[in-house]
């Protein structure tokens, strides 16, 4: 397609989208109004769980099944980046050297914000279902304070404290827990991904039944698959290079032969 | 401001189909297509919003009677994110492949299709 | 009534932010310059749901739109150019 067809087609495409958007909007109840059927919905579940926080009690109690789908989405996408990106033959992966000036400022600040990180990953984790936080938030902060050792310089450090099969372990196990606490829902409550567990009072630690093992669940795979999506792309950044010696793939060969005649 | 929000959704797809029809390379559309799904974050949020609502976080203060911003939204744009992310990472794997094959990320140059 | 004034002044405040950091992404074209503008608009976005009281869907999103994908686009920059310089270096040397 030329770009000028291109362009025609987006504005096209965009006059369209404006004028459906426009009839919806005006069809969509007012923003900031009090008409919210699921909300009111939700609100009554939520406290038939007594989860004091009703994002987690509506991700992982009301709608469990949606989340093991969406759980599984990430679980493919890494093991789809994970086949995009692993070297193959004609690469080779060289060392890398650990040095590079990094501010003193820096790696300081990095040595305090490690461990801190880590602590503040496991609070929103456990604390999911009565604070704000949760399995996918405390997931992500916890391999994003892991990946702060890169920031510091420490790429080797980095590499040693991260050993890559633990965590795709972590991961099929997330997933696997996940799937089996929604399992023993159908087994020994009421129905898939039902709510088995005593509940308990709103607020405390101990509360809300399974939401705070679905949140272990949720935060060990997201965890694993965030690190394991990184370390895939830090490898092709930093360690593997394609190889000079063996290079000789059909596409080059063609382009010399054309090139000869 | 009634449909300020929603408009501002609206604007940001649009913004994003913008970026990605005339874009010049891979890395630049990939993250047009982030910056277009995130509009679809913003107006799930802006249909949940309630004015005088608060956080769906309950406790002592916030009772069953409190008026709460939809949680239902907030949950569905959450998860969204996570999966945006993979979506994301994967496509710049397959950008990276069409860099080691074609060395070329400009998608002009990629015309045709090969097996 | 102050209050619902104050409340609708910050949404549009940050609602606005919004619109011109997305536009600021888009159109930034070198990579390597969009990767910094992303995260500030991940900022953005996520000041834009703590004002809306939505502080689980704020906390995923500083973690991963200013830090995670953020990250994923540099190294991503970074392989690409590296790709560039041998495909480069390997010509050079065809011609010698």
């Amino acid at each position: 397609m030329s770009r000028r067809a291109r362009l025609t087609l987006l504005w096209i495409g965009l006059a369209a989208f404006g004028v459906a958007m426009a009839i919806a909007f005006t069809g969509l109840p007012g923003f900031g109004g009090t008409f919210h059927p699921y909300r009111d919905l939700a609100v009554v579940a939520t406290f038939a769980h007594a989860t004091a926080n009703g994002v987690s009690s509506i991700n992982f109690d009301q709608r469990g099944f949606d989340t093991f789908g969406e759980e599984t989405i990430l679980f493919c996408a890494v093991v789809g980046v994970a086949t995009l990106l692993r070297p193959v033959h004609r690469e080779r992966r060289r060392e890398v050297r650990s040095g590079g000036r990094v501010l003193e400022s820096t790696s300081l600040l990095v040595y305090i914000l490690f461990p801190l990180t880590l602590v503040l990953a496991a609070d929103v984790v456990t604390h999911g279902a009565i604070t704000p936080g949760g399995g996918f938030q405390g997931g992500v902060v916890l391999s994003t304070g892991i990946h702060l050792l890169y920031v510091g310089g420490r790429y080797t450090l980095l590499r040693r404290l991260r050993p890559l099969a633990w965590f795709e372990q972590g991961e099929a196990l997330g997933v696997v827990l996940f799937g089996a606490l929604g399992l023993a829902g159908a087994a020994l409550g009421s129905a898939l991904f039902a709510n088995f567990v005593p509940q308990g009072q709103l607020s405390d630690f101990i509360s809300a039944g399974t939401v705070p093992l679905f949140n272990i669940a949720v935060g060990m795979t997201v965890c694993s698959s965030v690190v394991i999506l990184l370390a895939g792309f830090l490898d092709q950044a930093l360690a593997i290079r394609s190889d000079p010696g063996t290079q000789g793939d059909p596409p080059d060969a063609d382009s010399k032969e054309e090139a000869a005649a | 401001m009634s449909y300020y929000a929603y408009g501002v959704a609206a604007a940001v797809m649009a913004l994003g189909l913008i970026g990605m029809a005339t874009s010049r390379n891979l890395v630049h559309t990939v993250v047009c297509l982030s910056v277009a799904q995130s509009a679809t974050y913003i107006l799930l949020i802006a249909v949940g919003f309630q004015y005088g609502g608060v956080a769906p976080i309950f406790g002592n203060q916030v009772t069953q009677q409190t008026p709460v911003v939809d949680p239902v939204v907030q949950a569905l744009t959450l998860t969204d994110i996570v999966v945006s992310a993979a979506v994301t990472s994967m496509l710049l794997a397959l950008v990276i492949q069409m860099a080691k094959r074609r060395k070329a990320v400009d998608p002009d140059s990629l015309s045709g299709l090969e097996g | 009534m102050s209050s619902g004034f104050l409340t609708n002044a910050l949404i549009a405040v940050s609602l606005t932010l919004v619109l011109v950091g997305a536009a600021v992404v888009v159109f930034t074209r070198p990579p390597s310059k969009q990767a910094v503008v992303l995260s500030v608009y991940g900022i953005l976005l996520s000041i834009f749901f703590v004002t809306l009281q939505a502080p689980d869907v704020a906390l995923s999103q500083v973690a991963i739109g200013t830090a995670v994908v953020p990250l994923i686009v540099v190294l991503s920059i970074r392989k690409i150019a590296s790709i560039r310089d041998e495909a480069r270096s390997e010509r050079e040397g065809e011609q010698s």
